[in-house]
């Protein structure tokens, strides 16, 4: 029975944040047809979330790419294969860890912040009054916070690459002795372009999670105050278990691909 | 003409409203009384279309607007307002941002034009130049009075008020009720106005009706409600404690 219940809760949430998601879509097309998309609400929501963001993401990639070095680099030196180091550095990173790392860094400083926002709206009334001016809560609110969310975790991903790399270099150099040339020559060498596009159409996808559960959890919540502490920590928990559900089923995906059509 | 018949509405095992008939007519103004908690704030939602009742209807100009799809309410709500317990200002916004909303959303007005509109809204509710606050920097009088602004920028043809008057001082009341009284004069707004403030009742009221255990128990004008035989009516209008109308 607990069984059941269990099972009817996630196909019912599953069909929330289908619908929600088929919402934000058919408003941004409607958005963009009429002219009346929000790009300066779109804006804000961009700058806001890349500025929030941008430290947690800076440290996480530098300390990702410096650790990854550490490990990896004095194996690899014991084997003499010190012109690899940089490659599988890079290769970890661009696949795996800076799409899901950014992600989960995100997820719980955005993510967080979208449902406390639209979930202190809902027991506020002020979606109703959006409501009574005519004007879609779905298309005001969600479609610039799924698109914000969606475009800039690719724009953080990237940075978290960049940066990861830039600490794994320091490292490199300083501690495994490697020269710059090698390390960087190492990347060039085996850092192929489909690895880092796959890993930023996964952070495209993880965007778009962490944007649609925020808006959900906000919208769903009820009661007071407390009613929004519970939707906050709501969406972060369920935004990561997605990240890291459908992470696997992107990869496979991803990889099925690239050996279809690229190699 | 709004006409409601038989709106039943409950909330899981709580029937809040059990049977409301009501009929405004255009041009009218009604007050809507009745002790805290009897469904009156449910009573206006769903005339607005925010919440769907069990069973009834809401008739606007001869047409249930209860059955109307996203896109016919949309229109509707274009000719109306509605000015929330709350107040329900948007909070990230501006003063001036939030009266602005509906009419940057659905006018073609310039932003000069907006600003003028919104100017003037807040003289009328006593609010001159209060344009650059934040929501979080007013009380909580004037921001009923900036949500009395927001629901008048667009000129509706029908205005719903959920307490207008709550949390001001004596002289502010009467100011807003000449301006309800101007509205209703100058562009014949018919208003449905929910109140627990007697004076401005009787000042504002075309006609008054009482809600008592989810239903419509009494309505008529000032006069007959004063002086009905009900006893509900009198223990009500008396605030006394005793008598047949229990507190929830
Ligand atoms: N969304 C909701 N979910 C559950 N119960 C609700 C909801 N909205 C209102 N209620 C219940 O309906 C009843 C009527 O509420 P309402 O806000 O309409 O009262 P009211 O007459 O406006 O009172 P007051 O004069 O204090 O504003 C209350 O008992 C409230 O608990
Ligand atoms: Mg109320």
């Amino acid at each position: 029975m607990i069984l059941l219940d269990l099972i009817r809760d996630f196909v019912l949430l599953f069909g929330s944040l289908a619908i929600l998601f088929l919402q934000s879509i058919y408003w941004t097309i409607h958005g963009l047809r009429t002219g009346r998309l929000g790009w300066k609400n779109l804006m804000d929501q961009m700058s806001r979330i890349g500025v929030d963001s941008f430290p947690m993401v800076a440290i996480t990639g530098f300390s990702t790419g410096a650790v990854l070095v550490v490990q990896i680099g004095y194996q690899f030196a014991q084997l003499g294969a010190q012109r690899y180091v940089g490659g599988v550095v890079s290769m970890a990173m661009a696949r795996e860890l800076a799409p899901i790392l950014t992600g989960i860094v995100v997820a719980g400083r955005i993510g967080s912040s979208i449902a406390a926002e639209l979930g202190t709206m809902k027991i506020t009334e002020q979606i109703d009054a959006l409501e009574t001016m005519a004007t879609n809560p779905v298309d005001e609110l969600v479609v610039p916070r799924f698109w914000g969310c969606t475009i800039m975790l690719v724009v953080l991903t990237i940075f978290t690459n960049v940066i990861g790399m830039i600490g794994g270099s320091i490292v490199a150099v300083n501690q495994i002795g490697l020269t710059m040339t090698t390390f960087v020559d190492s990347i060039l060498q085996n850092l192929k372009i489909q690895d880092l596009m796959g890993g930023l159409f996964k952070a495209m996808v993880f965007g778009a999670l962490i944007g649609v559960i925020g808006c959900y959890k906000g919208f769903t919540t009820e009661g007071g105050a407390e009613g929004v502490g519970k939707s906050t920590t709501g969406a972060v928990v369920l935004a990561i278990m997605f990240i890291l559900a459908v992470n696997y089923f992107l990869t496979v995906g991803i990889n099925n691909f690239n050996t279809a059509y690229l190699s | 003409m709004i006409i409601i018949s038989n709106l039943c509405k409950r909330f899981g095992p709580k029937e809040v409203l059990r049977g409301i008939n009501l009929k405004i007519y255009d041009g009218e103004s009604l007050v809507i009384l009745g002790p805290s908690g009897c469904g009156k704030s449910v009573l206006l939602k769903h005339i607005i279309g925010l919440l769907k009742p069990d069973e009834g209807q809401v008739l606007i100009d001869g047409e249930d607007i209860t059955k109307f799809d996203q896109k016919r309410l949309d229109a509707l709500r274009m000719r109306m307002g509605m000015l929330f317990q709350s107040a329900a200002l948007f909070d990230s916004l501006t003063v001036e941002e939030n009266i602005a909303f509906g009419l940057r959303k659905h006018t073609n007005l310039s932003d000069l034009a907006i600003h003028h509109i919104v100017s003037e809204k807040l003289e009328m509710v006593g609010l001159p130049g209060a344009n650059h606050l934040m929501p979080s920097e007013l009380s909580g009088g004037m921001r009923k009075r900036v949500g009395l602004a927001r629901a008048i920028a667009m000129e509706p043809e029908i205005i719903l008020y959920d307490e207008p008057t709550t949390g001001l001082d004596p002289i502010m009341t009467c100011a807003i009720d000449e301006l309800h009284l101007s509205l209703k004069e100058r562009l014949g707004v018919t208003s449905i106005v929910v109140t627990h403030d007697l004076n401005s009742a009787y000042r504002i009221g075309d006609r008054l009706a009482l809600h008592y255990g989810g239903r419509i128990v009494a309505i008529g004008t000032k006069d007959e409600i004063i002086n009905s035989p009900d006893p509900l009516v009198q223990q009500f209008i008396r605030g006394e404690a005793k008598g047949p109308m229990t507190l929830l």
